[in-house]
């Protein structure tokens, strides 16, 4: 799998170099500004590129927009952006590109390896990785009068794991049930949020986030 | 409805046209009765020299300034602003400090004169202003005098000039007339011309502006000092207690998982995802941590995203209005959105609300900040609170905050911060091309 990296930091970006191509992934370029990224995406059309917000020259959302402009050019480019926070805007403004193919992480979520590679494979196959702090925020959010406050705890659970783009499986093994109840617990949050059940993953994932952020 | 706000002064109340003449019989009865004070005054200074001036001046000159308080007050009306009050506040209590005071404060001289000015010029302008209403309607009803008293009383107007009887006298009502148009005229800049009188004798000279002025901007920066000694304390206790300790800790691991990686590699194993939980708890508190300096987000996007990225984490739907040409100069953009921050913490914590608003404004070289809510209200200003909290942060920069907060609900913060036009820059370009 082809990846591109964006990151100021050299000891940072070393080390996702070596973790990346330590579990075959193939680095085709790394970069470390921001005027250079939106050229190397369209360039090289990773399968994947793993971007920090804040890049030089300005050290603000410089990887953030690039990431945006990036996927204007190339509908679907799937990009993980990376920050040393999350901000729920960024997260929307990632999610109203449309499609899958997105990811924003914390950082620090990247020294858990077996997650943050699978955040990595996710995106690259078009789903998505959202922050369980973005979930959180989005979920805690919606207290009165909103569809979610219907929802039983377990199934707000299942819902916030739905939202950060995990499978059917990978929700079944973070909470200890079948797969089994884990799609029927999904088919209720469906019924109670009005939205058609797919047996799409992404679009599903799209459609709660999308609930989610429009509230 | 209870409205708290910063300032203890009532705003100046404007007196309704039929008040005026009123008011000018009262004020100039006032300034008759002044006299006896600028007599005191003057006479209790040389007496100063036999003793028993000081307790005399100790009494006359509170009087006069509680004489001229009311004038201060009632006059405001009139200019449609505070006349400000510009004595000198004793440095030490005693009561040869008290006299001291009294004797150098340049404004105790400018009452005394004042007290004269007021019973001469401020006397006639407030009396013609009330007269030329009272001649209207005394010669409106006329006739109905020259009917009802016996002859001789009201027949001869005009000292004597002519004489009337029931019927002629009716002649005199175009008097009246004239004097309502006149005074209808001239009444009202009459008692403004009085009150100017006042304010230039009344009000602080040049300098007692600017000594007053220094005295704010002194508080405040003594203020600002405190508040950012305090927080630098906060940060550095924040970093010693909880990431210094945390990476410690996490050094502490590694070293002891390097040593018995040979030896134990499960345990090594165990220590390192130890280690690694620890660098994650220590990274999320720098994050709380810088957060709490300067927002990312703020200085990412300014002032709008900064708020706008606020108003999404709230439990509530919150809506945001953002009218502000460029950015504003990074203190200040970072005093503000900590104000705005406050306001919808304190909403979240104490409102109960379902909805609020933010409204984000540059006019007449202020920002202009309103947060509301529709929630309970009650909020108030006091010492060691939130709302006070903002108030100082706001007044290092010379910014006013005022809370509308009935009982029952809601509750609106208005905030103005100067922020001059010139020092708005345009954002930069995110470079991206």
């Amino acid at each position: 799998m082809r990846v591109l990296i964006a990151e100021d930091h050299a000891l940072l970006r070393d080390g996702l170099i070596r973790l990346l191509e330590a579990h075959d992934f193939e680095v085709v370029e790394a970069v470390d500004n921001g005027p250079r990224l939106v050229p190397a995406l369209v360039e090289h059309r990773p399968d994947v590129a793993v971007v920090d917000v804040r890049l030089p020259p300005t050290f603000t959302d410089e990887g953030l927009k690039a990431a945006i402009e990036a996927r204007t050019k190339v509908p679907g480019l799937p990009i993980l952006v990376l920050s040393q926070y999350v901000e729920q805007l960024y997260a929307r403004e990632l999610l109203t590109g449309g499609g899958g193919g997105v990811g924003y992480l914390l950082k620090d979520r990247v020294s858990n390896v077996a997650e943050f590679l699978d955040a990595v494979r996710r995106v690259a196959g078009g789903g998505t990785a959202m922050d369980p702090d973005v979930i959180g925020q989005l979920l805690a959010r919606n207290t009165k009068d909103s569809p979610v406050s219907r929802l039983t705890p377990r199934e707000s659970e299942v819902l916030g794991l739905m939202a950060e783009g995990r499978s059917n499986a990978a929700i079944a093994a973070a909470l200890f049930v079948t797969e089994k109840a884990v799609s029927k617990h999904t088919n209720n949050i469906f019924a109670k949020l009005d939205l058609p059940p797919s047996e799409d993953d992404n679009r599903r994932v799209m459609a709660v986030l999308t609930y989610l952020s429009s509230r | 409805m209870s409205i708290v706000a910063t300032t203890s002064d009532a705003p100046p109340m404007r007196y309704p046209k039929f008040a005026q003449p009123w008011i000018a019989l009262f004020l100039a009865i006032l300034a008759e009765l002044g006299i006896a004070l600028f007599v005191l005054s003057v006479v209790s200074v040389p007496l100063i020299a036999v003793w028993v001036g000081i307790p005399l001046l100790l009494v006359v000159v509170p009087a006069a300034r509680w004489f001229a308080n009311c004038h201060r007050t009632m006059l405001a009306g009139f200019l449609g602003e505070r006349i400000p009050r510009p004595y000198k506040q004793p440095p030490m209590p005693g009561m040869l400090m008290r006299l001291r005071t009294i004797l150098t404060d340049p404004q105790t001289w400018r009452d005394i004169v004042w007290l004269l000015a007021n019973a001469v010029v401020g006397f006639t302008l407030s009396l013609l202003s009330a007269v030329l209403f009272l001649a209207g309607l005394f010669y409106l009803v006329y006739p109905l005098l020259v009917g009802v008293t016996p002859k001789g009383v009201f027949t001869e107007p005009f000292g004597g000039l002519f004489t009337v009887n029931f019927w002629t006298s009716f002649l005199m009502m175009p008097v009246a007339l004239i004097a309502f148009l006149i005074w209808n005229a001239a009444g009202e800049r009459l008692l403004k011309a009085n009150a100017f009188l006042a304010r230039s004798l009344l009000g602080p000279t040049e300098s007692a502006k600017l000594a007053m002025r220094v005295r704010e901007l002194s508080e405040s920066r003594a203020e600002t000092v405190d508040t950012q000694a305090a927080e630098l304390r906060r940060i550095e206790r924040d970093l010693h207690d909880g990431a210094q300790a945390r990476l410690a800790a996490l050094s502490m691991n590694l070293g002891m998982a390097e040593e018995m990686v040979a030896r134990d590699p499960a345990q090594a194993a165990a220590l390192l995802t130890e280690a690694r939980e620890s660098a994650s708890t220590a990274l999320s508190e720098l994050r709380d941590l810088v957060r709490g300096i300067h927002p990312p987000v703020l200085a990412d996007r300014g002032l709008e995203g900064a708020v706008k990225a606020l108003a999404l984490t709230c439990p509530f739907t919150v809506d945001v209005t953002f009218d502000v040409p460029g950015r504003p100069a990074a203190p200040v953009e970072s005093a503000a959105y900590f104000a705005v921050a406050e306001c919808l913490a304190n909403a979240v914590k104490y409102s109960a609300a379902t909805n609020a608003w933010i409204q984000i404004t540059h006019e007449d070289e202020k920002l202009h900040m309103i947060v509301g809510d529709d929630g309970v209200g009650g909020a108030t200003v006091r010492p060691g609170g939130g709302l006070y909290g903002i108030e100082r942060r706001l007044a290092a920069f010379d910014g006013t905050l005022t809370v509308v907060s009935p009982s029952a609900g809601p509750t609106t913060v208005i905030m103005e911060l100067p922020c001059e036009s010139s020092s708005l820059k345009t954002t930069p370009s995110s470079g991206t091309a």
